[in-house]
């Protein structure tokens, strides 16, 4: 176990070093600058910016520059939000995305696995058949979809619920956090079915069950072990995507999270802010594609961490 | 779909707590005079000297205050932190009266020194302010910008007293006033500045909530990163009784169609944008909540005459003059936006371009493409139209790609790119035609037309005519204002018959607006000084 | 009954040595559902296929003075805010998804099988350096990624298939190598070591029928995604571009304009959903067919 979160630990670094070494050259081989503008800026104007912010140093100076500040913990100021530092934004932005994310990822789990359940359990019955139809539907509810849909519902129409801010006033933290989570719903139900029903096929079950043991303890102990693998695998990835992805919520609903920092950032050729969530992002990545692995050895005591065969 | 299942659990439980919405802002804003207005996308940063946004100027409006304001009806200058004035030397000279009750917002009072030190930062170069040309109608200033003069004392802004501040112009320049209502020529406090760094320094903390000293009818109280910018009144500002708002709540919001669902839920009073097809409904339904008003810009495509086959005139007017500006403002842009056939929109400061060459006129217009050699469109290369990616943009293009196809019979490929993409396409003249809008940076005909003077930097079409750039230099020195629009007439005239833009319709700003919004003036450049604006239920209220 | 002289009937047949492809495709025909799916599916690519002949108008076939119209007698869907006749662009916007969601879908899955199923297999360090790649290449933004595939390349439908395909194999391959790694340290595969088979030979005999089920499931959960993400990428102008439409580019035009022309979301997204629903159907189909075991039961 040890062996295995050291192990890790270290290939984290050559991950991380490479992303931000491509994400560097990457970002200033994209067209156009952080300082164009629609009013043209004047070339006096725009040296001197990128005097100010290292811009002018040949690319290798700056790259070195930018990774002896990181060392230190300093992710420069961003560029765009010019008294802001990206470790303030990223402050700022953060917690409300994660707390986002989680309540997202809490409701994606409890419906997803327990419709994915229901429906292997019992498959190619009424069982199966609405849990899954339902799944599908919200898979085809992307949520640049269902995001104005429910709030033309609840909040329009209903006016049950605020359809904007978060922690501003009573309920709004609800939509969003449904419309972020329900197409993750439809994933994991679809994944869970897929991999129980593998189970549900495998011979020890067939064994267990012809022994004569008791059905629901079969389904927890064993098939519901087994067949949340896809799942987890799918999850690591999902919930770093789901940082990502929860930009489109946080449009919808007027959310002040880092979502909208991380794709306005790239719009605004916001150098170091892009830089700053990139780290963050595969930090997260590296981190839950680690614990997903680990889970997946949880739910399958015959794998083993070290993978050696 | 699982949130079926969900939903009315949570909604159960949510009325087990016996949650209620409560009043909106709306409804509870008027006894607490808030105000809460969407406000496009979150500020690069509240210093007057270096941002340039329209959300930015909403908020250093309400926190900062120059010598002169505009009258919001009528946009004619009236007296600010300048109470009087007197203008000499054939229109050059200026020289203001500071009022004495102009006060910074920690009570210091504003002097003539303050704008000095204030103007001698605006145009430092190492503060690299993008409008910095706004104050180049000042003696010497141009030169201290770009670093060729040291010496300050040499530009053309004096103290002569603490109260008394005079200025000298290059030429007389009409609209010299104009220029210092705009946020770039305010003063900032210097003790603040310098406070947080040096007077040259951008981007130090001094703009955040408990820093910001302004001398404008609001103070800074609070600012959430892409959330609220929240200001309240200022008891400090010289004429604070006029002020009513208590407080006025700023959000960023960049998708219009929310903005538009928080004005529809009562979360704000007006918004910065209006998504087109509720336009509409709006007239429609409610037309109190809708207004719809000039507004000092022009939508139009710029042209690359340096390039096969856009260097021939009579190309460039064949692709104006087939363009159905009527339809386009008609079925597409929907909000009285009036189609445009000169580039300076008409009325501006009573200016109205004098211009005939360009009209809706397919005839003429195959006619003239068949001069240049290509009769019928035979012979005419597939050229490509590109915009900067926003569904506005695209339904304008796929409406002009088709009109071109049937009038011209050409092929026009579109391509959409990303802003940065788009703006440093442009500006290599990377393009063949590209969608463009100008907005006016004040009430006067030059604004839009010193653009296209030879290698004026927003040009970007290559092109250059000699007789154009005397005509706006010539008109830069008549300090009649009658000839000086003679002279602008001229240059227009020369400038559709040139054709390297093809204007399509002057901007109308279209904004939802709360009827019980009060004292928001409509005006062309959109400005609406918070120290008139009120909150009063009407009198017939439907809700009621 | 029914059930046990069927199960017999293909023993025989089994044992006359029918390939287990005929046999998977003998027990998909005894699936309605999915062979409704396949029909259905099959007779969107022969409309799509059809298209310039069918469509009743041209796609780019504008009527600014009639703009959006709710459906009539002559234009059964309606038409959009340029006045262009919906079922038109249906069509033809079924044209590039369906060409999107297969072709996309396809590089995703070749990659990401590949990948994962390597990775799970040979293990150790190579599965160390595979699965860190993949971890990377999660982490690179993927605005600026797309900005400048498109700057580089231009613009054109491969690239397209190319860039939706390179970003969508990544999970592929994480589901892919979890699996074969599941069924790796099965004791049936450690006795087919044990007895001397090859490794292709415990690939395709073990370990691809036992990874098809979560590939099919997953395979049926991108198609969807990589359509919808067509749109964003054509409305970032690395797709295709208008007049040209796709069903993602309808749907999510329909939802800017979901209250005023209902319509225009209402009947894109119950095509996307039509088709979503049989390839989900299908996909189950395939899975219970080519499930080994599933016959047993």
């Amino acid at each position: 176990m040890i062996r295995f979160f050291l192990s890790r630990l270290l290939q984290a670094i050559p991950v991380i070093f490479i992303v931000i070494t491509a994400t560097f050259f990457l970002i200033r081989s994209a067209p156009g600058g952080p300082f164009d503008a629609d009013k043209v800026v004047s070339q006096e104007v725009i040296e001197r910016l990128n005097e100010r912010y290292n811009l002018d140093a040949p690319l290798h100076q700056q790259y070195f520059d930018y990774l002896s500040h990181l060392i230190r913990g300093d992710f420069g100021p961003s560029f765009r939000y010019t008294n802001r530092s990206v470790t303030e934004m990223i402050g700022a932005g953060l917690p409300i995305t994660f707390e986002l994310a989680i309540y997202a990822i809490m409701i994606a789990l409890i419906i997803g696995i327990s419709a994915g359940m229901l429906a292997a359990v019992r498959p190619n019955t009424a069982q199966d058949y609405i849990p899954m139809t339902l799944a599908m539907t919200g898979i085809c509810m992307p949520s640049f979809l269902l995001g104005p849909l429910l709030v033309l519902v609840f909040g329009i129409w209903l006016q049950w619920l605020p359809v904007s801010g978060w922690g501003y006033s009573p309920g709004d933290k609800i939509l969003p956090a449904i419309t972020l989570g329900s197409t993750y719903a439809a994933y994991i139900a679809r994944l869970t079915r897929g991999g129980m029903l593998e189970v549900l096929n495998q011979d020890y079950i067939r064994t267990a069950k012809a022994k004569g043991l008791n059905t629901t303890k079969i389904i927890f102990k064993h098939a519901l072990r087994g067949g949340l693998a896809p799942v987890v695998a799918f999850l690591g990835p999902a919930i770093a995507g789901l940082l990502a992805g929860s930009f489109v919520v946080e449009t919808i609903f007027q959310i002040p999270g880092l979502g909208r920092f991380y794709v306005q950032a790239a719009f605004n050729r916001d150098y170091t802010m892009i830089m700053g969530t990139t780290i963050l992002l595969s930090c997260l990545i590296v981190f839950l594609n680690m614990l997903s692995d680990l889970l997946a050895v949880w739910l399958n005591p015959r794998l083993t961490l070290d993978a050696k065969h | 779909m699982p949130n079926k299942i969900l939903l009315p659990i949570l909604l159960s439980l949510l009325l087990l707590v016996g949650c209620d919405l409560g009043p909106s802002n709306i409804e509870s804003a008027t006894a607490k005079q808030i105000l809460h207005l969407g406000n496009g996308t979150e500020p690069k940063d509240l210093d007057p000297h270096t941002v340039t946004g329209v959300p930015e100027h909403n908020i250093i409006s309400a926190l900062f205050e120059g010598l002169i304001s505009v009258d919001p009806a009528t946009l004619a200058p009236q007296p600010a932190v300048a109470e009087s004035w007197v203008i000499s030397d054939g229109g050059k000279r200026y020289t203001f009266t500071l009022r004495d009750n102009a006060n910074w917002s920690n009570g210091d009072p504003v002097t003539a020194d303050d704008f000095v030190w204030s103007w001698q930062r605006m145009l430092s170069p190492a503060l690299a302010s993008e409008y910095a040309y706004q104050l180049f109608t000042v003696k010497n200033a141009q030169a201290f910008n770009h670093g060729k003069l040291k010496d300050f004392t040499q530009v053309g802004v004096k103290a002569i007293d603490s109260k008394t501040l005079v200025v000298e112009l290059e030429n007389p320049t009409p609209y010299f006033l104009s220029l210092l209502a705009h946020y770039s020529t305010f003063a900032v406090h210097p003790p603040t500045i310098l406070a947080f760094g040096d007077q040259d320094q951008a981007g130090t903390l001094w703009t955040r909530p408990g820093n910001l000293v302004g001398n404008g009818p609001f103070t800074l109280d609070s600012w959430r990163l892409n959330y609220i910018i929240r200001v309240k009144k200022n008891p400090q500002y010289w004429d604070h009784k006029t002020v009513i708002l208590n407080e006025i709540l700023f959000y960023p919001i960049d998708s219009a169609l929310t903005e538009e669902r928080m004005f529809r839920t009562g979360v704000l009073h007006a918004t910065s944008s209006t998504p087109l097809d509720k336009i509409a409904s709006y007239q429609t339904n409610d037309p109190d909540k809708i207004s719809i008003n000039p507004y000092l810009g022009t939508y139009y495509y710029r042209l690359n005459v340096t390039e096969k086959p856009l260097d021939d005139a009579r190309v460039r007017r064949a692709l104006s003059m087939s363009i159905d500006r009527q339809a386009i403002t008609d079925s597409i842009t929907k909000g009285g936006q009036i189609p445009a056939f000169t580039f300076t929109p008409p009325n501006t400061q009573g200016y109205f371009a004098n211009n005939n060459s360009i009209r809706y006129d397919i005839t003429h217009a195959q006619q003239l493409l068949s001069e240049a050699g290509f009769p019928n469109g035979e012979g005419f290369p597939e050229i490509e139209l590109t915009y900067n990616t926003s569904d506005g943009h695209r339904r304008i293009a796929v409406a002009i790609q088709q009109m071109w196809k049937q009038a011209l019979n050409i092929n026009v490929s579109l391509s959409n790119q990303d802003w940065k993409v788009y703006l440093s396409r442009i500006q290599a003249l990377d393009y063949s035609i590209a969608r463009a809008a100008w907005i006016g940076d004040y009430p006067d005909p030059n604004t839009f037309l010193d653009m296209f003077v030879t290698n004026g930097g927003n040009n970007q079409t290559g092109w250059s005519n000699s007789q154009y750039d005397e005509l706006i230099a010539s008109a830069a020195s008549e300090a009649d204002e009658k000839k000086r629009y003679q002279i602008f007439q001229q240059a227009e005239k020369l400038l559709m018959d040139e054709s390297p833009i093809i204007p399509i319709y002057t901007y109308t700003r279209v904004l939802l607006k709360h009827p019980q919004l009060k004292g928001w003036e409509p005006n062309i450049l959109d400005i609406h000084p918070y120290k008139y604006v009120y909150l009063e239920d009407s009198t017939i209220d439907g809700d009621q | 009954m029914a059930t046990d002289s069927l199960q017999q009937y293909q023993d025989v047949v089994f044992e006359h040595g029918r390939s287990p492809w005929q046999d998977a495709w003998y027990r998909l025909k005894q699936n309605k559902l999915a062979i409704i799916s396949l029909n259905f599916l099959a007779a969107l690519v022969v409309i799509a296929v059809l298209t310039p002949w069918l469509a009743p108008y041209g796609y780019e076939t504008q009527n600014l003075a009639l703009g959006a119209s709710s459906p009539s007698a002559e234009h059964w869907l309606g038409t959009d805010i340029h006045g262009r006749d919906l079922m038109t662009r249906l069509m033809y916007g079924g044209r590039i998804s369906l060409m999107v969601g297969f072709a996309a879908t396809a590089v995703s899955l070749v990659i990401g099988v590949l990948w994962g199923a390597i990775a799970g297999y040979v293990g150790g360090l190579t599965d160390t350096v595979l699965m860190r790649i993949v971890d990377i290449l999660y982490a690179l933004p993927f605005m600026i990624f797309i900005i400048l595939l498109m700057v580089v390349f231009g613009r054109s439908l491969l690239l397209l298939f190319l860039a939706i395909g390179l970003i969508e194999w990544l999970t592929m391959a994480r589901i892919v190598r979890t699996q074969v790694m599941n069924i790796r340290n099965q004791e049936f595969v450690s006795a087919a070591v044990v007895i001397g088979l090859s490794h292709w030979q415990i690939i395709s005999r073990h370990i691809i029928p036992n990874i098809i089920g979560p590939v099919i499931v997953y395979i049926t959960l991108t198609i969807p995604s990589v359509m919808l993400l067509e749109a964003f990428l054509s409305f970032l102008g690395l797709g295709i571009q208008p007049p040209q439409s796709s069903w993602g580019v309808l749907i999510s035009g329909g939802v800017e304009t979901m209250e005023e022309y209902p319509w225009l979301l209402l009947f894109p997204g119950l095509t996307l959903s039509a088709t979503l629903f049989a390839l989900n159907f299908l996909g189950d189909g395939l899975r219970d067919a080519l499930d080994p075991r599933a016959t047993r039961d």
